[in-house]
């Protein structure tokens, strides 16, 4: 036999450049293989803490990404009308005079007027910087139409969340329930998880009314209807209690369980709860039996403690409840059939929840001390875990699902312990730890101080002297007390009614507004392009930056061009939202592997260069000239307390980390190790992290706070309390009549579940119809990319077999859905393994014709479609003569998953197309090339 | 040349497990972005940003439903690419030599320069794991990326198929599946790995390993949920008498 | 199987080329001198042509000499070696029969076995595919041989031979469909076995793999309407059969008749073998639902 002769040593490269990834926000490390000094091929950084070497779909098609015909190539100037796509390049020192004469009146008048949204974000503490130096209230990003409730139940329920807060100890645990994962964030790290798990025969329980990717894999399949998830955990904690299986030493050492409430029902801090007078919150000591502080030193908190002070007793956070999820409502009987699971299903289900977290429990000898002085020799682990991100936030009773998420976890003792859920620093924090929202304007000046945070109480709401909101969005009003994260889906709308008042300039970075990321996409469209009598646009002037010729581009009348992430500089900071695992505090960096071929610059540089121009201040310096000469210059030298800049890694000489004097040469020392900065948590830090003094110290030392800062969970969140004491008429704060209800019913301080069908008329429209991001193209960037979009090139609209059936549906059929608010007409395909009142579809794969460089007979635009047109930003009309926001009543949280409709079979359309077809625009960047044989070496 | 050799030295080949495959893709891009910029002709793709963009891919995942007997429909993934067969059709049928399985590992590949692109090779496969590239013309096919396998330029842990390196949830394993002790070989033995279409006659060397069980619904563990109390105040008494015993 | 034109031309044309052939090496007709030379002109337009038009379904084209190299292996091979070599024995037999009127016997003996054998090989490309059952069996050689010698026997107005086959070809076409519908079930590839999750229980697709279409679906996964289908086979049978004997027995044999006839079976020649591939599942098609 004469075999041929191969090489199989070829050449890989001429040089690898390692650099953090962004076709999506789970930021894995990335080897960027070069040739001739081009990308020739991204693989994972196999040291990477994010991905150890993986890399996903998206990540690999990386290189078509950012070589995608559709990148912008110049700043843009507005030349036919908004949404036309008819623009004239021009160059950055005339984009910059016109923005700096757009925002310099508005900053010296009424910086308010200028609302400043950065969707995709990863820079916020940039931005924000920015914002606030710039004097606007009106910022955030877009976490209100993503997971707010998620993370703000975390934070508020015990320091954190799931995704850049915690994840679970996938190296221990033997039991993970994921509630409503599709593809979610972080997409890899959960994919490397359940693969730990299944390779170890653990067990995986899938909740979600679709059975695909994650559930797919899932050992067991809970179908569940969707919007119910929140009363199917009430009932586990049902049973539960019931059983007694509960961690009861847990509760009492590390939660406000044994916290006493006041139970005075005519005082002013009635439900509110007690502390000494040292302001310490106050247990019974089970030793004494009399009331002492949560913290002193060899107190046994009591859960069944309570007081009686003059007639009236004070009764342990754990006592309410008790009496509250021992209540037969959350019988499994009485839940069985709103959650779609039939009862014996929900008790085998918290059987085997107790059985692993108590007859599995497992041990990991360490010595280690608690904040009360107290040395203990081992960590006792419960090894069941959780993860949820968008499924169960996306839904008006998000907040309260999450919390009673984050409470089962909770009282089955397994947070911050082994093989349960684990912390990443920089968390845990308490809420307290975070800042409150500002929104005091100075014209002229910056503003307060940071726009986003956590309120405790009526306070802290944004509002004006005269009770209306401070903020375009309306965050952090009655109609939402606790948006976390800003509301950016209203920001358009809004602005557009003038309520609470009218705006000069909208600039926004990174959010397709006008097409996937807004509810009523028609709607906004309409809005961005309406004119007021005088025949001038009613939002008058619309700044965007993107890298990509995306749907918003149009309607903008100044475009800032953005790089590719291969292009620019980025830190993925401690200050901000970081990469770090629960056993290393990781920061990281993007670098210009490339440089780019266009004209063109990393927004953030951008916004460098207009803040030296604007003197907004940090950002000029004493002499008034420009401070940063462009992003990376910020990284570098940029302090923000004391020894904290941007990156914590290799500061002073290179060799500090965490705090240290800002290190030219800092950029480098992180190129040089990969693009990431890493240092392992101390085995004695590992667990228990919110009461360990040993993790407390070494996160003093890391700069995540200034001094150890202990607390315990709240189970019962104090502050939802405080604005319930409002709604019935103590303090001084008062929301306005019409609010009171709700916010008594929905802000309970210990987690409810509350139906949303009514609101949205379930009775008419009775199937609920979701959207799932598919794991080669979430985040919708990849749609003009060639490789993904062969993958994902167009969504049939997915219908369980007794919809299938009723409609007599077959292959290559169409469907009318209507929803209260539209109706569009599309594809459908048939699935088995779905919730028989549930349709879905892929996320964002419909396209606009004209947008991203795609032919306009690409399918994205032909038969790929949004359902974002049947979804409204306000509920439909009750009849009390008000519209309510179709948010979460408490965070403001877009309720994309709430939506209601109704599906019959349809004739196809005349022009075989999915309804409403939207007309094309036309594309600043011409259209891509025919063929692609992409080939660097020889 | 496409004579079958009598005797591979090495079964070299991938372990596909279905229990852990979530249909990412990641093998799919990883594959076809190594395979563009490595071994022959790039992967290239028709109508790319157009109405019906179709290109060369030498690893697709497959989605399908299954109705048990019993219980809820399932989801399962499915990868497929070359399945580098012991009595591959492919070679045989091929009229040029251009097709071939090594001898010392049995990889099946495409010498592209005596490829005439005829397509039977195609045809014989079947499974569908050879693709005749638009560009080019001629066939490509699954490598098991044999320039990343013994590439000295590459750290030896990176010695392994793009897709195997890349696959998050781990769902992919490389080795030589002739040798019983190796540990996909082992892998195989565990857990009941088995062939696609055997009675094909192929004898793959890429095993597929089963999908667990799933939704079993055994109650064992009722008794761990007698209730310690019925009543709020039943429970506060089962509380106090658990408090003293801690 | 993707019914592509060039691989249609290349079975129906070089079949008729060879099986003309195959006649004229038999002496049938006995011909010599410019008539010779008109016959086998018809003859090596039709093999050749054919042969050239299986060139444009190739990739490379360029390389199409490296197709000769492994008669050892592959029937495809074979068929270009043995097409070659029955092109040059027939030359020679041929141009002794044009020039010098000289006819050696023993030569045309030995091209009409190698014509024949060139049918066969052809035939075995497709009857090797094991992944088309509806190929993979006797019928497919005997139809491609059946096709072959009718129209040669038409083509070289052999009458008494064309009538008989004519009808057995017909009758053989039949039972070819009859048999070739009952073929994929009977070699047991379901999707099933093709997933291996028969085990779990009834496997559908779920989605393919991508939502664009492919090489693999386009070349191995064409769909044709059973209605579609039946159409096409009555159509198809009339043309090659049955018309073309209602010609000659009823209306008698004459020059126009003869060449209506021929020209008639030749388009149904090409409806039948658009079927053959048309109609030809690949076990591919399993994994991408179809079946």
């Amino acid at each position: 036999m004469n075999q041929p002769v191969i090489n199989l040593s070829p050449k890989v490269s001429d040089e690898v450049r390692k650099t953090t990834c962004y076709m999506c926000a789970c930021r894995c490390g990335i080897n960027v293989h070069m040739k001739d000094g081009k990308v020739a091929y991204i693989e994972g950084n196999k040291d990477h803490p994010v991905n150890q070497g993986v890399l996903c779909a998206k990540g690999s098609a990386g290189i078509m990404q950012h070589n995608a015909p559709s990148r912008l190539k110049a700043p843009m100037k507005r030349t036919g009308p908004r949404g036309s796509g008819e623009f004239e390049e021009i160059t950055w020192e005339e984009a910059y005079d016109i923005a700096v004469g757009i925002l310099e009146p508005v900053r010296r008048d009424n910086p308010e007027k200028l609302a400043f949204f950065t969707g995709r974000d990863q820079s916020q503490s940039f931005t924000s910087l920015w914002a606030q130096g710039f004097g606007t209230p009106n910022y955030a990003a877009h976490g209100g139409f993503c997971s707010v409730n998620m993370a703000a139940a975390g934070i508020y329920t015990m320091g954190g969340a799931f995704w850049e807060f915690g994840q679970p100890d996938w190296d221990r645990t033997k039991m993970v329930m994921i509630f409503g994962v599709a593809e979610d964030h972080d997409s890899n790290p959960i994919k490397m998880g359940l693969g730990k798990v299944k390779a170890r025969g653990a067990k995986v329980y899938g909740v979600n009314p679709i059975r695909s990717g994650y559930n797919a894999v899932a050992d067991e399949w809970v179908g569940i209807t969707p919007g119910t998830d929140g009363l199917f955990i009430l009932s586990l904690v049902h049973e539960l209690f019931k059983a007694g299986k509960i961690d009861l030493h847990y509760l009492a050492q590390w939660t406000n369980a044994p916290v006493l409430v006041n139970g005075d029902e005519k005082s002013e801090d009635f439900g509110l709860l007690m502390r000494d007078k040292d302001n310490k919150l106050m247990v019974i000591d089970r030793t004494t039996g009399k009331p002492a502080a949560f913290d002193k030193k060899g107190v046994k908190p009591d859960l069944a403690g309570s007081q009686r002070v003059k007639g009236v007793t004070h009764r342990s956070v754990f006592q309410h409840m008790a009496e509250k999820y021992l209540d037969p409502q959350y019988a499994p009987e009485a839940v069985a059939e709103k959650t779609g699971i039939t009862a014996e299903r929900i008790k085998r289900i918290a059987a085997e929840l107790a059985d692993v977290a108590f007859n599995q429990a497992i041990e990991v000898k360490q010595e280690w001390t608690d904040f009360r002085g107290e040395t203990h020799d081992k960590f006792v682990g419960r090894p069941v875990s959780f993860h949820s991100m968008r499924g169960i936030s996306a839904h008006a009773n998000g907040f309260q699902t999450c919390r009673a998420l984050h409470m089962l976890q909770i009282i089955l003792g397994t947070v911050e312990t082994p093989g349960g859920m684990r912390f990443k620093p920089p968390y845990p924090k308490p809420p307290e730890a975070h800042p409150k929202p500002h929104c005091k304007v100075t014209p002229g000046q910056a503003l307060d101080g940071p726009h986003l945070g956590f309120t405790h109480g009526p306070d802290d709401l944004a509002l004006k002297e005269d009770g209306s909101p401070a903020r375009i969005d309306k965050a952090f009003t009655w109609e939402n007390p606790m948006s976390s994260h800003g509301m950016m889906h209203m920001v358009i709308s809004n602005a557009h009614a003038g309520v609470p008042y009218k705006i000069d300039t909208l600039f926004m970075y990174m959010a397709n507004m006008s097409w996937n990321s807004s509810m009523n996409t028609r709607g906004v469209i309409d809005m961005l392009t309406d004119k007021d009598e005088n025949g001038d646009y009613v939002i008058p002037n619309i700044i965007y930056s993107d890298a990509y010729s995306s749907e918003m581009v149009s309607y903008a009348d100044l475009i800032l061009p953005d790089t590719t992430y291969l292009e620019r500089h980025d830190c993925i900071s401690l200050l901000d939202r970081p990469i770090c695992e629960a056993d290393a505090v990781a920061d990281a960096i993007r670098w210009p592997v490339v440089e780019p071929d266009r004209d063109v610059k990393g927004f953030q540089s951008a916004l460098c260069d207009l803040g030296g121009r604007l003197g907004l201040p940090g950002f000029v310096n004493e002499d008034g000239s420009q401070k940063y000469q462009d992003y990376a210059d910020y990284i570098t030298n940029h302090i923000r307390r004391p020894g904290v800049g941007p990156l914590a890694g290799f500061r002073g000489n290179g060799d500090e980390h965490g705090r240290g004097e800002s290190n030219p040469g800092q950029l480098d020392a992180y190129i040089e190790n990969g693009g990431f900065w890493m240092e392992h948590v101390p085995e004695d830090a590992a667990f228990f992290k919110p009461w360990n003094m040993n993790y407390q110290d070494w996160a003093v030392k890391k700069s995540f706070f200034d001094k150890p800062m202990p607390y315990l969970f709240n189970l019962y969140v104090e502050p939802m309390r405080k604005f319930q004491l409002a709604a019935e008429g103590y303090g001084t704060r008062q929301p306005p009549d019409h609010l009171r209800e709700r916010i008594k019913a929905t802000m309970d301080p210990l987690p409810i579940w509350y139906s949303n069908e009514d609101e949205n008329k379930a009775d008419e429209y009775p199937v609920t119809a979701l959207t799932q991001r598919p794991m080669a193209m979430y985040h919708s960037w990849g749609s003009q990319n060639a490789w993904l979009r062969q993958i994902h090139g167009h969504n049939p609209l997915y219908v369980p077999t007794k919809i299938w059936e009723e409609n007599n549906f077959k292959e290559g059929d169409w469907a009318k859905v209507t929803s209260p608010h539209g109706e569009i007409t599309v594809p459908v395909a048939h699935q088995a393994a779905l919730n028989e009142n549930t349709i879905w579809t892929w996320n964002a794969i419909g396209k606009r014709k004209g947008a991203w460089a795609l032919e306009d007979d690409a399918p994205e635009t032909t038969k790929g479609f949004l359902l974002n047109h049947l979804i409204h930003e306000l509920l439909p009309p009750k009849g009390d003569g008000l519209r309510w926001s179709n948010s979460d009543p408490i965070t403001g949280q877009a309720a994309w998953f709430d939506l209601k409709v109704r599906v019959t079979r349809a004739d196809a359309p005349a022009d075989t197309q999915s309804q409403p077809n939207i007309p094309a625009q036309k594309s600043p960047v011409g259209k891509g090339p025919e063929n692609l044989t992409w080939k660097l070496g020889k | 040349m496409t004579q079958l050799p009598a005797h591979t030295e090495k079964k070299l080949g991938l372990v596909i497990d279905l229990d852990t495959c979530v249909g990412c893709h990641a093998c799919v891009v990883s594959c076809k972005g190594w395979n563009t910029e490595n071994y022959g002709a790039a992967l290239s793709d028709q109508n790319a940003y157009g109405k019906d963009p179709s290109g060369t891919f030498l690893n697709r995942v497959h989605s399908y439903e299954v109705q048990p007997d019993q219980g809820a429909a399932q989801t399962i993934h499915f990868p497929k690419s070359c399945l580098h067969c012991e009595d591959a059709p492919c070679v045989t049928v091929c009229p040029t030599g251009a097709s071939y399985k090594r001898v010392e590992d049995g990889i099946v590949l495409v010498n592209e320069s005596d490829c005439i692109g005829c397509g039977l090779c195609a045809w014989a496969c079947p499974y569908g794991a050879r693709e005749l590239d638009q560009a080019e013309g001629v066939m490509k096919k699954c490598t098991l990326c044999v320039d990343r396998i013994y590439n000295e330029n590459l750290p030896e842990e990176d010695r392994q198929p793009a897709c195997v390196r890349t696959c998050p949830a781990g769902a992919r394993h490389f080795g030589d599946l002739g040798d019983e002790t190796s540990d996909v070989s082992k892998l195989v033995k565990e857990r009941g790995g088995f062939d696609l279409m055997p009675e094909q006659g192929t004898k793959p060397v890429n095993k597929y390993l089963p999908p667990r069980p799933k939704d079993e619904q055994i109650d064992i563990l009722a008794p761990l949920l007698e209730p310690v109390a019925a009543e709020p105040k039943g429970f506060l008494g089962w509380l106090d008498k658990t408090l003293e015993k801690l | 199987m993707h019914p592509a034109p060039s691989i249609i031309f290349f079975t129906v044309f070089s079949g008729l080329g060879f099986g003309m052939l195959m006649f004229l090496g038999l002496g049938k007709p006995d011909v010599s001198g410019f008539t010779a030379f008109v016959f086998f002109a018809i003859a090596y337009i039709l093999a050749v042509g054919g042969l050239i038009s299986s060139t444009f379904h190739l990739g490379n084209p360029k390389r199409a000499l490296k197709a000769f190299s492994q008669w050892k292996t592959s029937w495809l091979s074979r068929e270009g070696c043995l097409a070659v070599l029955t092109l040059t024995v027939m030359a020679v037999y041929g141009a002794a029969l044009v020039f010098w009127n000289v006819r050696i016997g023993i030569l045309g003996l030995l091209g009409a076995a190698l014509s024949l054998l060139t049918v066969i090989g052809t035939s075995m490309i497709y009857t090797q595919i094991k992944t088309v059952p509806r190929w993979h069996h006797w019928t497919t050689p005997l139809i491609f041989v059946g096709y072959a010698v009718t129209g040669g026997a038409m083509l070289t107005n052999q009458l008494y031979l064309a009538i008989p086959l004519l009808m057995i070809i017909g009758l053989l076409q039949i039972a070819a469909w009859v048999i070739g519908d009952k073929r994929f079930a009977e070699e047991g590839s379901t999707i099933e076995t093709a997933t291996g999750l028969g085990r779990i229980g009834k496997v559908r697709m779920f989605e393919a793999p991508h939502s664009s279409k492919n090489y693999l679906m386009k070349e191995m996964v064409h769909v044709i309407g059973r209605k579609h289908a039946s159409k096409l086979r009555i159509v198809g049978s009339l043309l090659l059969s049955l018309l073309p004997l209602i010609l000659l027995l009823v209306v008698g044999a004459s020059h126009l008749t003869v060449l209506l006839a021929m020209l008639l079976h030749i388009a149904g020649a090409l409806t039948t073998r658009w079927l053959f591939f048309a109609e030809a599942e690949h076990t591919v098609g399993l994994y991408y639902g179809q079946r």
